[in-house]
Formats: C-alpha cells, sequence, structure tokens
C-alpha cells in the first residue's frame, strides 16, 4: 500500500482508477486510451504538485515513510559493501551506518545516518538519532579512510542527535565537535549528500565535506520547523500547522535556499513525484554524482583540497560593521 | 536544535538581576542575600556557591591585567541574510537587544595579558540574545582564532550560552564547523587553547568549540550540555537525575578538567599556561 500525504491526495483518487483500469484489462477489456489518458494526466498533476510545494510540505517528503535511506542507496549504488561496527569503546550505535566499498571499481568509505522503516527497526534504529558512539564510529572509519587514502562518502538523514541520558553522560557535545575539527583536517576527498533530514548538529557531525550536495525534496535547518515554532511562536503539540508552515518557510530550509546561500554545491534531481516513488532513480542520480565529485576532487593535491575545504568552512557567515553612532553608543 | 530555551528573551530564568534593590535571590538555592556581598563576591552565591551569569567586561576585568585589554572587530554584527521574521522581525530584535545590554553582539573578543602572559581572549555573554551564535560569533572568534596563531598566543574562551541563533538558520548552524575548523589550525600550531564555561553552555556552542578545548574547565554548577533539561525530559518522557549537567555531573563523567571558584580563575588559568608554555 502506498503511503499518500495530504497534499498528494489528488493523485490517490486516479492511481486507484488506473489500477482499476489494469485489472480489467488484464480481464481481456480493450482500455488502452482510457489507461494511457489517465496516465499522462497523473504525470502532469505529480509534476504540478511537485513543483509548487511549500517548504512545509518539502519537510513532509523528506521525512516521507517510503523515502529511500542510507543502506537501500547503498545497495543500490555500490559493486560490494561491507559493514563495519562499533566505536571500540563503547557501543555499536545502530543509528549510523557504515563501512568500505567498492563503487565502480573504486574503494569508498561510506557512512550515514539511518532510519528504519518498521516499528520495529525505526527503534532499533533510534529513529536515525544517534548517540555519541555513533558518532565516535564515524570517526573511527573516517580516520580509517585516511590511512588508506579512501575517498568519503557522507549520507545525511537524522532529525537530529538524540537527546537523552545517556548521550549527555557520554559526552554528546565532545563526540559532536571532535567530529567537526577532524572532518576540516581530513586529508581525502570528502563528498555529503543530504537525502532526507538535515537536522542540526546531528547532521553537521558527518557533513562537513570538500562537496555538499542535497537532493531536491530534502531539507537542512539549524532546528526543525516544530522546535522553531515551539520557542518562538510557542506552538504546542496539536496545535494548528499554521505556524509549522510559516516556521518552514521563514528557516529557509529547501534545497533551493541553501544553493542561493552557497552553502551547498547543487541540487539532485529527484525522480517525478520524490525519491519514495523510485528508489533506482534516486540512487542513479546520487551516484553519478558521487563519481563525478570524486573524479574532480582527486584532481587537487592534498594542499590544495584542505586549503579549499578551510576557506569553504571559515568563509560562510553574514555580517557587517555597525556604527556606534547606529546605537547611541559612542 | 531545540536545546536552547527561550533564546531572544535575555531575561531568563538563572539571571540574577543585580538591584537597585538591597537584597538578591538566588535562582539556584532561592536564597535571599544581601547584595552588596554578593556583588563582593564576584556575584557567586555566599550560600550555595552558585556563579551567577556576569556580563563579558564584568569577567575581563576580573580577568586581565589592569588596563591590557585590547578590543578586536568591536563593531562587528551580524546581518540578516534570512530576513527572518517572528512574533517580531530579527533586525528588531538585535536593536532590541542593543539597547537593552548595551553590547552589540554576543561575544567580545580582545588581546590582554594575564599576569604578563599575552592571550587571545573570546567572553561570551548571555545578555544578549541568550549567548546564541549567530555569524558574528563565528567570525569574531575565527578572527580571534587568527590573531592567536599570528602573535603565537594562547587562546582563552569563556562560553555561555543557549546554542545557535535560529534566526540565521542554517547560517548559525555553519559557525559550528567555521569556528571548529580554525581551532584545528590552532591546534597544529600547539598552542594552547583553554576553554572555560559557564552557565549556560550548550547547543551549537557545546557541540563545537567550547568542549575542544586541550584543557576544559567551568565554574561551579554551571549547567552544561548538548540538549536542553526539557528537550530531554520530553523525550524520554522520564525525570532527569538530581544535578544532571551541572558541572559536578560533567567532571564525574571525565568530560571536562576541573572546576574553579571564579575567584581562583586567574591564578589557575596563569599557572595551566606557564606550565602548557613552559615559561
Ligand atoms: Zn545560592
Amino acid at each position: 500500500m502506498r503511503i499518500y500525504l495530504d497534499f498528494e491526495k489528488p493523485l490517490e483518487e486516479i492511481e486507484n482508477k488506473i489500477e482499476e483500469l489494469r485489472q480489467t484489462k488484464e480481464a481481456g477489456e480493450d482500455v488502452d486510451s482510457e489507461l494511457a489518458n489517465l496516465e499522462l494526466k497523473v504525470s502532469r498533476l505529480r509534476t504540478k504538485i511537485f513543483s509548487e510545494l511549500t517548504p512545509w510540505q518539502r519537510c513532509q517528503v523528506a521525512r516521507h515513510p517510503d523515502r529511500p535511506y542510507t543502506l537501500d542507496y547503498i545497495n543500490r549504488i555500490t559493486d560490494e559493501f561491507i559493514e563495519l561496527h562499533g566505536d571500540r569503546a563503547f557501543a555499536d550505535d545502530p543509528a549510523i551506518v557504515g563501512g568500505l566499498s567498492k563503487i565502480n571499481g573504486q574503494s569508498v568509505m561510506i557512512i550515514g545516518h539511518q532510519k528504519g522503516r518498521s516499528l520495529k527497526e525505526r527503534i532499533y534504529r533510534n529513529f536515525g538519532q544517534p548517540n555519541p558512539e555513533g558518532y565516535r564510529k564515524a570517526l573511527r572509519l573516517i580516520r580509517l579512510a585516511e590511512r588508506f587514502s579512501i575517498p568519503i562518502v557522507t549520507l545525511i538523514d537524522t532529525q537530529g542527535a538524540y537527546p537523552g541520558i545517556g548521550a549527555e553522560e557520554r559526552g554528546q557535545s565532545e563526540a559532536i565537535a571532535s567530529n567537526l575539527m577532524a572532518l576540516s583536517g581530513i586529508q581525502v576527498p570528502i563528498v555529503s549528500i543530504v537525502i532526507g533530514e538535515g537536522g542540526s548538529g546531528g547532521a553537521l557531525a558527518l557533513a562537513v565535506a570538500d562537496r555538499i550536495y542535497m537532493l531536491e525534496n530534502s531539507i537542512y535547518s539549524v532546528i526543525s520547523p516544530e522546535g522553531c515554532a515551539a520557542i518562538l511562536w510557542k506552538v504546542t503539540p496539536g496545535s494548528p500547522n499554521t505556524n509549522l508552515s510559516t516556521a518552514a518557510e521563514a528557516l529557509k530550509l529547501t534545497s533551493r535556499d541553501l544553493l542561493s546561500f552557497r552553502i551547498i554545491d547543487d541540487i539532485i534531481r529527484e525522480p517525478q513525484g520524490g525519491a519514495h516513488m523510485d528508489h533506482n532513480e534516486a540512487a542513479r542520480n546520487i551516484k553519478r554524482v558521487i563519481l563525478n565529485s570524486i573524479e574532480e576532487l582527486r584532481t587537487y593535491s592534498t594542499e590544495e583540497l584542505l586549503e579549499n575545504r578551510y576557506n569553504k568552512l571559515t568563509s560562510i557567515g553574514e555580517y557587517t560593521e555597525m556604527d556606534d553612532r547606529e546605537m547611541g553608543m559612542a | 536544535m531545540a536545546w536552547f530555551k527561550k533564546t531572544g528573551d535575555p531575561e531568563t530564568d538563572k539571571t540574577v538581576k543585580i538591584p537597585q534593590g538591597l537584597w538578591v535571590k538566588c535562582s539556584s538555592c532561592k536564597e535571599i542575600v544581601y547584595s552588596k556581598e554578593f556583588i563582593k563576591n564576584l556575584e557567586v552565591c555566599p550560600k550555595c556557591n552558585y556563579h551567577s551569569r556576569i556580563g563579558a567586561y564584568t569577567r575581563i576585568n576580573l580577568l586581565v591585567d589592569h588596563e591590557s585589554f585590547s578590543e578586536t572587530n568591536p563593531n562587528l554584527v551580524s546581518a540578516d541574510p534570512l530576513n527572518f521574521v517572528d512574533t517580531i522581525s530579527y533586525k528588531e530584535r538585535l536593536t532590541i537587544s542593543q539597547e537593552k545590554s548595551r553590547l552589540k553582539e554576543t561575544v567580545v573578543t580582545g588581546l590582554a595579558s594575564i599576569k604578563g602572559i599575552p592571550i587571545s581572549l573570546v567572553v561570551m555573554d548571555f545578555s544578549f540574545l541568550g549567548g546564541s551564535m549567530g555569524s558574528a560569533v563565528g567570525e569574531k572568534i575565527v578572527r580571534a582564532v587568527n590573531d592567536a596563531i599570528v602573535n603565537e598566543y594562547p587562546l582563552v574562551i569563556f562560553s555561555s550560552s543557549g546554542g545557535a541563533r535560529m534566526q540565521e538558520g542554517i547560517f548559525s548552524l555553519m559557525q559550528m564547523s567555521k569556528i571548529s575548523a580554525a581551532i584545528g589550525r590552532l591546534k597544529e600550531h600547539s598552542l594552547p587553547y583553554l576553554s572555560v564555561l559557564t552557565d549556560p553552555t550548550f547547543g551549537g556552542v557545546s557541540a563545537s568549540f567550547a568542549m575542544l578545548g586541550d584543557i576544559i574547565i567551568a565554574e561551579p554548577k554551571s549547567l552544561i550540555g548538548f540538549a536542553g533539561a526539557r528537550v530531554i525530559s520530553q523525550t524520554i518522557k522520564q525525570k532527569l537525575p538530581e544535578h544532571f549537567q551541572e558541572a559536578e555531573f560533567l567532571l564525574s563523567h571525565g568530560l571536562i578538567d576541573m572546576i574553579v571558584d571564579r575567584k581562583d580563575m586567574q591564578k589557575t588559568i596563569t599557572s595551566l599556561l606557564i606550565m602548557l608554555i613552559n615559561r
């Protein structure tokens, strides 16, 4: 059963009709022209709906329960993948997966946040919210890749690092901070792709990279629309959605916003109707970008790579000089 | 990052109002304290030793050699790249906070000496938009790190922050990696970085430069963490243990090097620097 989001409902009716017609066709009736007609109609409608998504609707697509997750991509883009586990200190965190792979014959370290699809798996993956040991596992794999000159690809998909007692006891802040600092100086190419939710520091801890891309309907933000609305508009769970829409809009968290701010390098197109409609096509699009980026980044010397990354990281920010008189402080 | 509560509201629950009046109420133990005594005690509660939030310039005066502080980039302020508006516009919010706090931004940076040792100094001030980190904070700290590198000075940062400044959206998030990259460069130069955590240090600040100190010091009873207590208890639907996220909790979990009273801060920092730079 397909899951339809609110704004996808107009598609549901037509798609159900198409399904009915297909069954009558199998029974021998001539419905070809009607079927073609409806398929064209649904395709146009889908394109229209998805070209006009509001930021809040895009958040829902980014969190769509059928959207491909890190392992769905890994299975589709690698020739071979061997998962590596654990931080060698405390535990293995299933909310982050990582390992060695071959993509078109070349070695790549792939690391990503991992959400679960069934309820059981979602709980096992802690809803894709890592604990410190997840970030420390990632750092271990990053350092391993560096030692063997293997490029690193990270896939970003989390609503945020886990806010829990154990996470605080084991140094969630320190784990994230250490990754940020380490990634800024790692001597191999790093490519990051936001595939779903880029939720604040818990996302950024894997997303310090030479090239950063976002899938068309993914989001990347300092705070979730829910969190933002709760603080600024005093929205509580269960209150109407209008403030969530406003917050999502105000935060400027879509791929187009981030490209316009030049925080990301490019947007990766999704299949018509979103990545959840065709996992294979979404994976092909991502694979192409990964291969091209790695090829391009390999042309730089290590020194150039690190200098460019440092300049990219430290040039982000919008500030200005303020006159004393403007505040009457002189 | 829902770890900061009431960002944008400088009047937060733990602010101890320094009075026109004769008495102040300690926000930690709720005892009433004679305000002269409180101020003489460096704004530390004489009953429970809670180190209340103090302004950046007050802290600088307590720490550095007399008249040794020269401020850098005093006029650098955040722009408004998102044109952010909630109940009021971000621009208005900045203006109001500037007037209320008499500060232009959350962070004060400069060069100073401490018992004759030159340092690059960064001090955050919670009274400006809850110490939140936006583009100006990121840029000023990166410049202070560069000042340390160019002059071969140690870096000392006092943190106090609710986290990222959400009115600057993704730009505020990216200050975490910006500053962390700069700290990485500092470490390549083998220059010491002392990080002092004061009440409160959370979110984007704790999860970046605050936790990257070569030595991490905290003031007694300061609340320090990644996520705010309210967000955690809502997520796990449990009551939090007593003294959760207090400096002493972090010390016992191995997350910081030491807890130092405000009155001993100058002496401790001086000794550490002398040992590290082997003077
Ligand atoms: Zn007290």
